[in-house]
């Protein structure tokens, strides 16, 4: 047969980054794919060695917009890595902070991705609601350390902002009723007859493709490779904290899916639970110079564990900054889960592995008040129709 | 496996390689090791301990280049990353993307950024720069001097 080249990208509707893949198609598989990055590609590494070390921090919080607290916390702990134990102890409270700005942070970027898997797959439904939700948890880190993204909350020894406490009751609320939400969108998302059908034995990546690629975050832990940071090597408060990590075994997306709504959940709790131990106290080191030396600072951002490796010469700037985002070693997994696979679902594999979108454009609020001739379906008339059609589907495809 | 009979482990497999053993704190360890024997540190690590392979961060220091490789072990919680030191005027090192699927990325963005040459990767080709980038012009070099000529243009300043 034939063999066609069908390119995707590196603007492509579907592509919130851009990104270039071939797909060598024959007929309707895919026998081979090609994927070309860069277009990324802003030199960081070389900026972060022309800045200072505290301003090395706000750096690399632009590297991304979703897990924009993830790079930080990894810079921040591998500056901290440079010193001798005992000389740069980091407060109790500020560890706290740490955790909880990274667990919101693991929720609004797990939403996003449950969001856009539902768009990827023409579920708009999912979309929506998932990012009606993750727009609470916008609020949250609003509320909490004064910005929607780029918190800009790490500091080497420490932590920038103190949470006041009247902000702290009424983001215990919200998660409450997040967790609430989560366990509805849980039993729609997984029970979903349309979602399993496309979903499942999708974009197979066994746990020795996981190991030969250095797979790391939900992407390995979907695939039964059990691995986690936050477990592995406890850092901020999350040896202080009981939660466990989510494994599935399949390696589909199906999985990954479960894998990144059980890591909601899980989030949810250390979280609140975060609020209720953290102690009253200091939240900085008050750190100075920088010894000579290397460090390196690993943590789990939402999609893996994030690398960072810096040199310093006693000067205040770094000479060498590496930085390992997760999506360099997911992204190179595409070759193993796409092919054999059809065009149709390339999209929701190459989504699967969650790769770093930045997309954080504010929600557009219409008054309702101009459109009283329409009619307005409340929260359960939309939850009672959209029952309504699973069920309908579910009698078509006939499964129980 | 404890973490003495590892870090033991490796003392004695690659005995006259290593240079210089750093046992920095209880979560690191940065090891020197000769170049030549890279690939078989590769497999140890990989095949005898089960290591999980992270990254490898190249360093221009000037004198000579630096490959650090790094390696962690989730059982005993440790990070252990070897140093290879290499000629910085014809940098060669053999690569490890046969051993480690993993590595591909890595070395084609240290081939391009740093001017590694990497002997035996199936496919050395530009990842991050564009196709028409200068021959022989290394952006992650100390001596690169291009950058700033760039930047301050850019901006439309003389």
């Amino acid at each position: 047969m034939s063999r066609t080249v069908i390119p995707i990208g590196p603007y492509h509707p579907l592509q919130e980054e851009p990104e270039f893949f071939q797909l060598v198609c024959e007929g309707e598989r895919i026998v081979d794919a090609f994927a070309n990055v860069g277009y990324n590609h802003r030199g960081i590494e070389k900026l972060s060695e022309l800045k200072t070390f505290d301003q090395s921090t706000f750096v690399v919080e632009r590297i991304c917009g979703i897990c924009s607290t993830s790079h930080p916390l990894a810079y921040v702990y591998c500056i901290e890595d440079i010193f001798k134990e005992g000389d740069c102890v980091v407060p109790e409270r500020a560890l706290y902070i740490r955790t909880i700005v990274a667990e919101l942070e693991r929720i609004h970027s797990h939403l996003l991705w449950v969001g856009l898997a539902g768009h990827f797959l023409g579920y708009n439904t999912v979309y929506m609601w998932a990012w009606k939700q993750r727009e609470e948890v916008l609020d949250m880190f609003e509320e909490l350390t004064g910005n929607r993204n780029n918190y800009a909350m790490m500091k080497i020894g420490g932590v920038r902002r103190d949470f006041s406490d009247s902000s702290t009751a009424g983001v215990i609320k919200r998660l409450n009723t997040l967790m609430k939400f989560m366990k509805m969108i849980k039993k729609a998302f997984l029970d979903d007859p349309v979602l399993q059908a496309r979903l499942k034995g999708i974009g197979v990546l066994t746990k020795q493709d996981c190991m030969d690629y250095g797979a790391l975050g939900p992407t390995a832990r979907a695939s039964g490779l059990d691995i986690d940071v936050r477990r592995d090597d406890p850092y901020a408060a999350y040896d202080r904290v009981s939660w466990s990590v989510a494994t599935q075994q399949d390696g589909d997306v199906f999985a990954k899916a479960v894998v990144r709504i059980m890591e909601i959940m899980e989030a949810i709790n250390i979280v609140i639970q975060c609020f209720n131990q953290m102690p009253k106290g200091p939240i900085d080191a008050n750190i100075k110079d920088v010894p000579v030396g290397e460090g390196i600072g690993h943590i789990e951002a939402p999609r893996g564990e994030c690398f960072h490796y810096v040199r310093s010469d006693g000067t205040n700037r770094p000479v060498r900054h590496k930085v390992r985002a997760p999506t360099f070693m997911n992204l190179p997994t595409y070759k193993e889960a796409l092919i054999g696979e059809t065009i149709s679902d390339a999209t929701i594999i190459l989504a699967g592995i969650d790769p770093c979108y930045c997309c954080t454009e504010r929600v557009t609020i219409i008054d309702a008040n101009n459109t009283k001739k329409r009619n307005i379906f409340s929260q359960q008339d939309l939850i009672k129709m959209s029952h309504a059609k699973t069920e309908e589907i579910r009698r078509r495809l006939k499964v129980k | 496996m404890k973490r003495e009979d590892i870090l033991n482990g490796i003392k004695d497999r690659f005995e006259d390689s290593i240079t210089e053993f750093s046992d920095r704190s209880k979560k690191r360890v940065y090891i020197d090791i000769d170049h030549k024997v890279i690939k078989d540190v590769i497999k140890y690590m990989i095949h005898d301990i089960g290591a999980r392979f992270n990254i490898a961060s190249g360093i221009d220091a000037r004198t000579e280049m630096e490959i650090l490789y790094h390696f962690t072990i989730e059982r005993i919680n440790i990070i252990i990353s070897f140093r290879v030191r290499i000629n910085r005027d014809k940098p060669e090192i053999d690569s490890i993307t046969p051993l480690i699927k993993g590595a591909e990325w890595i070395e084609r963005e240290m081939h391009e950024l740093l001017g590694i040459n990497f002997i035996g990767h199936p496919n050395l080709k530009k990842l991050l720069l564009s196709e028409d980038w200068p021959e022989g012009v290394y952006p992650l070099r100390a001596d690169y001097k291009e950058w700033d000529k760039d930047a301050i243009r850019d901006r439309g300043v003389k």
